[in-house]
Formats: structure tokens, C-alpha cells, sequence
């Protein structure tokens, strides 16, 4: 599929201004807002003190008056959340790397060795990808039992892969099938090998596709809860979305303050990450879905 | 001279077991693929096939399970919870999937107009997606408090409502609260997925229709629909899977409650496995749902079949 880039004025001008207002910019305003309202909410009460989070009467709930810290100070002294956010680090690049690895070996195979049975393994990986982690946890927490990883890093690093491994390597798939093979045959012919060719022509000329599964791996891992929620019971060992979930709430009181700054400096390492690589992540999630 | 080619044919003899090896393709093959493989059916396909024996079973948390058949879907089908949880399940997948399609199909729309800074407003929309789910739902759980609530307080000031909505506390608001924290999410993946769907339209297609005379309607309903309809299926097929299969939403915001109102089959297989133990119970559960996911992916793969040979093209 090809992007058409078109320059073309169209029928445009035909629309006066306060028309195309009304039929495009307001309705894009309105979801956009309520798109990003949750973020808005999030990031208010992460710096609205107490007396100002429990008192819509006195104070406006969409202002704050004496913005404060305090909430985060506690988040970051009082809480494991330092050592959630390493694990959440540790687990979601190691398992990125991980899946990285398998998966450019595994496309490469499928697409350009082109071994007996090919086209079915790639098709099997690509139903591995329709496996929903919410069916798969129970029996998962009793291998991950089995195999002793129970409550530790190395559990989450090493079952992470089997939902970026489908996508990586059908993502990668894609793109190693766009590169002639004509250069590949050149290469042969010079005398290199297969893992020299892999390394010095298809990968960097696949670049920009690596990075996209790269990015949206670590995206996916850094967001995964399910798991992480089963396969680790203790405070220190967890993730930064399990425990914002199961450590900041002490029976019936929640610490709103302290949960709101947990979710808001969970999310913006990843925000951060994305809007450096918006058009890859983009073509990763839409390239997983146009094939 | 002779000696160097002497010594070149003993070196081709002796390591041509070894590069013929490399270079066969089959063996080659299989190397490349062991890291995948391995990691794939240790934590993958052996769950999958652990999964379908333990559903079978007894086993708790720390034991050994006995064989029991079909009995674990005998105590279910008596099951009221479970039988709520199905009936949620599907409601929650069928109404937030048709309000995501619509309003992610208007926003692609929307978008792929003539826009200032385009490129950082689809970044901004992407942003729910992107953001850990988890962490969102926790903002949403805030939102729905019933004693802090700001859609509460906001209605009460324009005195639309005269006291707070108990959204978390009442079974159908809890309903539609988590449809609609789901909705939030799941509309920017539809609308930028689609997005690209429309951006591959060649606009030569549109300004025909414009010297025939068509209206916007028309140019949508015969241009629009037709040459979206393959990705459209695509989409619809994951984010249905998506929405059945969900747990972070529902696990955040209310816990399956109230008095189970809005446990998912997702989130009952989790607290009769993991909460209470009963391994086998929950992966019965878990299994419970795997005809529905089979149906839907063959339902979108012989949709697609069906408009692929009505566009004309091979099998």
C-alpha cells in the first residue's frame, strides 16, 4: 500500500471559513479534549494539595491555588516506586532486546532462507499473536512456578517475548520482504555469508523498521499488567502499574495524591520515548494490522 | 603455485561439511529460528496446551490436580456469576466496540481533512493508546469517585442533577463507566489505524465522483466505505479481541464489583484462580473464552475472503 501525498487544493476554497469550522476544527476540538482530559485531571491532582484535592467549595476543582510537591516527595521517599521504576526499566528493555534478537533471526529465516515449511512457521507465529495474555496467565503462572522464576525480574523478561516475538517478527517480515533481492545475490556472490549478509545489508537497510518494532515493543512491555500482576507478589520486585495499583491503596484509603503522581510520571518516560519516534510507532501499529 | 592450490583444496574438503551445512538453506533456517521457537513453545504454546488440561482438573494453588472431565463447566454452567460474566463480557465488547468504530471512523475523517500541524495532532490523539492502561484507568477511577467526582460536580453546577452520580456504586453506571473508559482508549487505535487505511485512497477516485456530481454523503457511502472495508475488518477484528479479552480496565476501576456487575470473564478467572486458588476453575474460565475469539477471527477472515473476491482479486 502506497501513501498518496497530495498537494492538490482540492474543492476547498468552496468552504467558507465559519462552515469548515463547524464541520472539521469543532468537532476535532471537542474529542481531542476529551481525548485528553484524563491527562489534564491526572497531572492537576498530582500537584493540588489536600486541602485543595477535598474541597470543591472553596476552591476551583480545575485550578490550583498553591501548587506542591509534596505528593511526589512522597511517592519517591515514602514508597518502593524508585524500585518499581527500575524493574519497569530493566524488564521492558531487556525483553525488548530479547524479542529484537529472536525476531530479526526468525524474519530473516521465514522471509529470505526461505527453509522447507516457512510459510506455515510464519504462519504460526502470527496466530501466537492472537493469543490473548488474559487466557494464557493461569497456565503461564504455574510454568513460571515450575521453572522456579516465580517473583523475579526474570519471569516478566522472559514471557514478555512471546507477545512481542509474534509482532516483531511479522512486523519485520514486512520489512525485509520490501528489500531487493538482487543485493542479497551480489553479496553471495562477493562470498559473504548469511549472517554476514543479515548484518550488513538486510539490517541496516531495515532500519527504520527495527526501531518501529523496537519502540513499540518496549511500549507494550512497559504497559503490561497482567503478568506482572501474577507472576510477582512481592513490593520490591514489582512493576510501576502493579504497584501504583496494589501498594499506594491501604484498605479504603487511597492516596489520590500519591496515585496520581505515580500514574503521571509511570506514563511520561513512555510519552517522552513516543514523541521522539511518532512516525515509527505509528507504522508499527498500523503495519501490524495492514499486512 | 601448486602449492598454495594444493593447499586451497584441502581447505575446501575439510570445512565442506561444515558450508555446505551453512549454506543449506533448511539447516540455516533452523538455526535462525531456535531463539523464537524455544521462547515460543516453552512460554507459549506449552501454556496454551497446560492451559486446556488444567481447565480439566481440580488443581489448586500448591497442589496437585485430579482429572475431572468436563466438571469444572458442569459447576459453571450452574454458575450465576459466571453466566453474569459472560452477559458483561459481551455487552461491554459490543457496546464500546460500536461507539469506538464510530467515533474512531469520524476522527479519521476529521483527520485526514486539510490540517494545521496534522502531523502533531495525530500524535496528540495517539496519546491514550500510548499511555500505560493501567495508569489511565487510575485518572478514570478519580473521575468516577463519588464524593470527588467531577463530571458530578460539573453537572450539578449547570443543575442538570441535584445530588453526586454514584458511578462505581450502581450496576448499570458501573456498566457504562467502564464502557466508557474503554471507549477512550481504544478510539485512538481505531482512528489512526484507519487513518492510514484513508490516506492510501487515491484522491483521483474523489474528484471523478466531484465532476459526476456526488455529494459528500455518496462519496463516502460509495468511495469511502467500499475501499476501507478490508482494513476496517482488520481493526474491528482486533479491537474486538481486545475489548473481550480485557483486564486492566475493569481490574483498576471496580474490581468486578458491583456485586459483580462488571466482572469480565477475564477478570472472574483471575479472582477464582489467583484471588482464590482454584487454578483449574479459572483456566475453565479462561478457556470458556476461546470459542468466542475463534468465532470472531473466522468471522473477520471469511469477511475479508467474501470482499476480497467481490473486489475482484485472487483468493
Amino acid at each position: 500500500m502506497t501513501t498518496t501525498d497530495d498537494q492538490s487544493v482540492g474543492m476547498d476554497y468552496l468552504e467558507s471559513f465559519p462552515r469548515r469550522f463547524l464541520r472539521v476544527y469543532f468537532p476535532l476540538g471537542l474529542i481531542i479534549c476529551f481525548l485528553l482530559f484524563p491527562f489534564y485531571w491526572m497531572a492537576i491532582a498530582t500537584f493540588k494539595p489536600d486541602a485543595e484535592m477535598y474541597d470543591y467549595e472553596k476552591y476551583n476543582p480545575f485550578w490550583i491555588v498553591h501548587p506542591t510537591l509534596e505528593h511526589i516527595k512522597k511517592l519517591f521517599f515514602d514508597t518502593d516506586y524508585p524500585l518499581w521504576m527500575w524493574n519497569t526499566v530493566i524488564v521492558s528493555v531487556s525483553s525488548t532486546f530479547i524479542s529484537l534478537f529472536a525476531s530479526v533471526c526468525a524474519a530473516y529465516a521465514i522471509e529470505r532462507l526461505r527453509y522447507k515449511g516457512s510459510r506455515y512457521v510464519g504462519l504460526a507465529i502470527f496466530l501466537g499473536y492472537l493469543v490473548p495474555p488474559s487466557i494464557l496467565f493461569i497456565p503461564l503462572a504455574a510454568t513460571v512456578f515450575q521453572l522456579g522464576l516465580f517473583d523475579g525480574n526474570l519471569a516478566l523478561i522472559l514471557t514478555y517475548p512471546t507477545f512481542l516475538i509474534p509482532f516483531c517478527t511479522w512486523l519485520l517480515m514486512g520489512y525485509f520482504r520490501t528489500i531487493p533481492y538482487e543485493l542479497e545475490e551480489c553479496a553471495l556472490i562477493d562470498g559473504a555469508t548469511r549472517i554476514q549478509i543479515l548484518m550488513k545489508i538486510t539490517l541496516p537497510l531495515s532500519l527504520p523498521g527495527v526501531i518501529s518494532a523496537g519502540i513499540f515493543a518496549f511500549t507494550l512491555s512497559w504497559n503490561e499488567f497482567i503478568y506482572a500482576l501474577t507472576f510477582i507478589s512481592s513490593s520490591e520486585n514489582k512493576t510501576i502499574p502493579v504497584g501504583a495499583i496494589t501498594e499506594l491503596v491501604n484498605g479504603d484509603v487511597y492516596h489520590w495524591g500519591a496515585l496520581m503522581a505515580a500514574a503521571l510520571t509511570g506514563s511520561v518516560p513512555v510519552v517522552i520515548l513516543y514523541s521522539f519516534f511518532v512516525e515509527y510507532y505509528v507504522s508499527a501499529m498500523t503495519g501490524a494490522v495492514k499486512e | 603455485m601448486a602449492v598454495m592450490a594444493e593447499s586451497a583444496v584441502a581447505q575446501v574438503k575439510r570445512s565442506s561439511m561444515w558450508t555446505r551445512a551453512f549454506e543449506s538453506r533448511n539447516f540455516l533456517g533452523a538455526m535462525f529460528m531456535v531463539p523464537a521457537i524455544a521462547i515460543l513453545i516453552l512460554f507459549l504454546a506449552y501454556p496454551l496446551a497446560l492451559g486446556l488440561w488444567l481447565g480439566m482438573t481440580d488443581t489448586k494453588i500448591g497442589g496437585v490436580g485430579r482429572y475431572i472431565g468436563f466438571g469444572n463447566f458442569v459447576s459453571l454452567a450452574k454458575d450465576s456469576v459466571f453466566w453474569l460474566s459472560v452477559f458483561n463480557t459481551i455487552f461491554y465488547t459490543f457496546a464500546a466496540s460500536i461507539v469506538k468504530f464510530a467515533i474512531g471512523l469520524y476522527l479519521a475523517l476529521l483527520l485526514n481533512e486539510r490540517l494545521p500541524f496534522k502531523s502533531m495532532v495525530r500524535a496528540i490523539v495517539l496519546l491514550p493508546f500510548v499511555v500505560p492502561t493501567v495508569l489511565s484507568a487510575i485518572a478514570f477511577w478519580w473521575i468516577y469517585d463519588s464524593q470527588f467526582s467531577i463530571i458530578s460536580w460539573v453537572l450539578l453546577k449547570a443543575g442538570l442533577i441535584t445530588h453526586y452520580i454514584d458511578f462505581l456504586g450502581d450496576p448499570w453506571n458501573a456498566r457504562w463507566s467502564v464502557v466508557a473508559a474503554n471507549i477512550w482508549r481504544g478510539v485512538p487505535f481505531v482512528a489512526i489505524t484507519l487513518l492510514a487505511g484513508l490516506q492510501t485512497i487515491s484522491p483521483s477516485l474523489y474528484e471523478a465522483a466531484n465532476l459526476d456530481g456526488a455529494t459528500n454523503l455518496q462519496r463516502f457511502r460509495h468511495i469511502t466505505l467500499p475501499m476501507l472495508s478490508p482494513i476496517i475488518a482488520v481493526v474491528m477484528t482486533f479491537s474486538v479481541l481486545m475489548t473481550f479479552t480485557d483486564f486492566q480496565l475493569i481490574y483498576t476501576i471496580t474490581r468486578g464489583g458491583p456485586i459483580n456487575a462488571t466482572h469480565l470473564m477475564a477478570t472472574l478467572s483471575f479472582q477464582r484462580a489467583i484471588t482464590g486458588g482454584n487454578l483449574g476453575e479459572g483456566a475453565a474460565i479462561s478457556n470458556a473464552m476461546i470459542p468466542f475469539l475463534v468465532a470472531a477471527i473466522l468471522l473477520s477472515f471469511f469477511g475479508l475472503q467474501r470482499s476480497r473476491w467481490q473486489q475482484g482479486g485472487r483468493d
